[in-house]
């Protein structure tokens, strides 16, 4: 039955509408896979050798242990996020011929040989051979070693159970402030504490059964939860949340364009995809503080032209990419009304605008890296608003994939080709190319003066720049409805 | 009022419909029947400009369908659930469609009382966003969206499929109703060959892309259209018999 169920998954793997179909995407995928898992491995062979240098006198299984908590909470957090539990599309099956135990049974099976737990596995294993090496005890290492594995599990199975509660999301995101917090001001010597738990595991082998018998422990409390819920009517019925009717009449000011507003307003704030990508959105003005905190860029770089572009050109980015593809569900509809195309584009223009002088004003505090910083993300904000926009209105012209705005955005492969990665050429390359030239040429004040320049001349003429990009969308109308059509693309 | 000339839609070389000419007056109820792939929604996709011709012209109150959009201030059409906004309100959709051609809230609500009976309660006020409710709901509330704004031709594709008992007589006596009123062309498709006749004086026949009947109705069209449905196959057997 296991068998039937792998061979079914990995069809439904390659066969799903958000693999994205394009080879090219499935290789960068991978490739991304492969960072990781080296990434992991050389950590887990050197982070040895580093611990002994960077804290001598003292045995690195030690310290590591101290900061094995701060593994543990931070990887709930991080599965939270990103690992999607294995849903098996229960329905079919609970016609046929098949024990309602071996559905669950495989669904946790399945979730416990995930890509998230042999990440971890990927460090740990090196490392515990660099211990086998360097001369620790061979059994110790080997049952610690099977502790770390219990430990994953344990964690794997705890995320099924807290994985949709937001509410646990924030108590272990405040766990590990505190935790942190705790230590930084030396209230408590909470590592230490944490650090001889952990090490337990390694000093007396026996200790090892605890993770292990924790994860059974989980995975027969999720298997009993799961194997009840195996009704049509148990946890297959989606709730469906109260809607709230908003007014959002303060559009009207707006004029022609205030019922598309009001219909893009709802379209961000009621789906979880698009939802989602504002949150994300915002956190990423903490981006720049990544490339401001690196000593070795320089203030001239082009880099932070990069990031000028990216802290106040995020919602565009996220969200102007695939214009017209979040209306795809009902885009035959909008094309078969009264609706001017114009007005419709320049709705979404409008949100673009008023995102990008948001996260210009959110960035000010940038301002603390000196005045350039502050001049460099007021001129890439002026050279979004007004050579951006259009070009990302021009990209998304392009665009012939469906998006199904329930689907949540982590990981969400889908709508995504080629042709998002090809956008980000021009959106961020012409800028940085056109500054490094002034910089180098002439100077970093003419520089920013021209991407300033550019910006607000294509500001001044974005009326006609989209009334042509209106005439593009309109030929390409028959594609667009034809590619939304398509359901598993 | 819609005028087809040598229309002719291809797919990798397969002729999917081919409409010499087709002439449907103003104020006309029209039903198109036909099996599964005879072309009732290629016909309705090319009439509404949602796909190319791959020849001829559709001519909707003198305005060539693909080459302006000023016939879509006086059309409406429902063809599936993928044109509702899932995402609003029934009436945030109502008043959303009513901006759209010009009726404010009041207008749109006093069309919508109209319609009380045919809602039985379940559409509006009821908090729930289109696409948590029913489908036969969502349909309900699509076609009623249909008539926001008097347009002056009506396309419904297949309205009458996956509807309870009730609503579909209900539909039917809407549909009659909005037939009688001169103004408004009413195309309809759909399967059930009884509900076509009851609701629309003009029937088409669709087969394989092509027009094979075009009938007045009368109280001798279903009993006709069942032959034809029926001898078809008897045809098809005989072919693959001899």
């Amino acid at each position: 039955m296991f068998k039937s169920f792998l061979k079914l998954q990995w069809k439904s793997f390659f066969r799903s509408s958000s693999m994205g179909k394009s080879l090219g995407i499935k290789i960068v995928m991978g490739f991304f896979a492969l960072y990781f898992i080296g990434m992991m491995a050389f950590m887990g062979s050197t982070v040895f050798f580093l611990l002994e240098r960077a804290i001598p006198n003292s045995d690195p299984l030690v310290i590591l242990s101290q900061y094995l908590m701060y593994w543990v909470l931070g990887e709930l957090l991080f599965r939270y996020f990103l690992q999607k539990l294995p849903v098996m599309d229960i329905k079919p099956f609970l016609l046929l011929p098949i024990k309602k135990s071996s559905i669950a049974h495989y669904i946790l099976g399945r979730s416990s040989v995930s890509f998230y737990n042999f990440l971890s596995l990927f460090f740990f294993l090196p490392f515990g051979i660099v211990l086998l090496i360097e001369g620790y005890a061979a059994m110790h290492v080997v049952f610690w070693l099977m502790a770390i594995i219990g430990i994953v599990l344990t964690i794997n199975y705890i995320n099924f159970i807290i994985n949709k509660s937001e509410r646990t999301l924030v108590g272990i995101g405040f766990l590990l402030l505190a935790v942190y917090g705790l230590e930084y001001f030396k209230i408590l010597p909470v590592k230490e504490y944490a650090g001889k738990l952990f090490y337990a595991f390694y000093d007396n082998p026996l200790f090892a059964i605890i993770p292990l018998v924790t994860a059974g422990l989980f995975y027969y409390l999720n298997y009993s939860f799961i194997r009840n819920r195996l009704f049509l009517d148990a946890s297959l019925q989606k709730k469906t949340a109260q809607a709230n009717a908003s007014d959002l009449s303060w559009t009207k000011r707006f004029g022609a364009i205030a019922p598309f507003l009001q219909l893009d307003l709802k379209l961000i704030w009621r789906n979880k995809r698009t939802k989602t990508q504002v949150f994300m959105s915002l956190a990423f003005v903490f981006y720049g503080l990544l490339f401001y905190g690196m000593e070795d860029m320089g203030m001239g770089s082009g880099m932070l032209v990069f990031v000028g572009i990216f802290m106040t050109g995020i919602f565009l980015m996220n969200f102007g990419q695939f214009i017209p593809a979040w209306d795809s569900s009902y885009y035959s509809m909008m094309m078969s009304q009264n609706i001017p195309l114009r007005k419709y584009l320049e709705s979404k223009a409008m949100l673009i605008y008023v995102s990008i002088v948001f996260m210009f004003l959110l960035s000010i505090p940038y301002v603390y890296f000196g005045w350039d910083a502050l001049a460099i993300n007021f001129s890439c904000a002026l050279y979004n608003l007004g050579v951006n926009v259009p070009v990302i209105l021009f990209f998304g012209s392009k665009n012939k994939k469906r998006i199904d705005l329930n689907k949540s955005a982590m990981g969400n492969m889908q709508g995504i080709s080629a042709t998002q990665f090809v956008v980000g050429i021009p959106l961020f390359g012409l800028p940085m190319i056109i500054y490094g030239l002034f910089a180098f040429f002439v100077s970093f004040e003419a520089a920013l003066i021209v991407l300033s320049v550019l910006g607000v001349v294509g500001f001044v003429f974005r009326n006609k720049i989209l009334d042509s990009i209106t005439r593009i969308y309109r030929k390409k109308k028959y594609g667009m409805i034809a590619g939304f059509k398509e359901q598993n693309s | 009022m819609i005028i087809v000339e040598n229309l002719k839609k291809k797919y990798v070389g397969i002729t999917v419909l081919d409409i010499e000419h087709l002439d449907i007056p103003k104020g006309q109820s029209f039903g198109l029947v036909g099996n599964n792939g005879a072309g009732k929604t290629t016909f309705f996709s090319l009439l509404l400009d949602l796909i190319q011709p791959t020849t001829g012209k559709i001519i909707n109150n003198q305005i060539q369908v693909d080459q302006s959009e000023v016939w879509k201030k006086h059309t409406s059409s429902f063809i599936d659930e993928t044109f509702l906004i899932g995402y609003l309100t029934p009436e945030e959709y109502f008043y959303f469609i009513g901006e759209l051609r010009n009726q404010n809230k009041a207008d749109v609500d006093a069309l919508l009382n109209n319609f009380e009976d045919f809602f039985h309660g379940e559409i509006l006020n009821q908090r729930k966003y289109l696409r948590d409710l029913s489908k036969g709901n969502q349909k309900k509330a699509g076609i009623v969206a249909s008539f926001i704004g008097n347009p002056e031709v009506v396309i419904l594709d297949e309205p009458f499929a996956n509807l309870d008992p009730t609503t579909q007589i209900r539909l039917k006596s809407i549909i009659k109703d909005l037939a009688a009123k001169k103004e408004v062309t009413v195309l309809v498709s759909s399967h059930d060959l009884i509900h076509v006749t009851e609701v629309c004086e003009r029937i088409v026949v669709l087969n394989k892309g092509e027009i094979v009947k075009d009938i007045e109705t009368s109280e001798a069209t279903l009993k006709e259209l069942e032959l034809f449905f029926s001898g078809e196959e008897e045809f098809q057997e005989n072919i693959s018999a001899s």
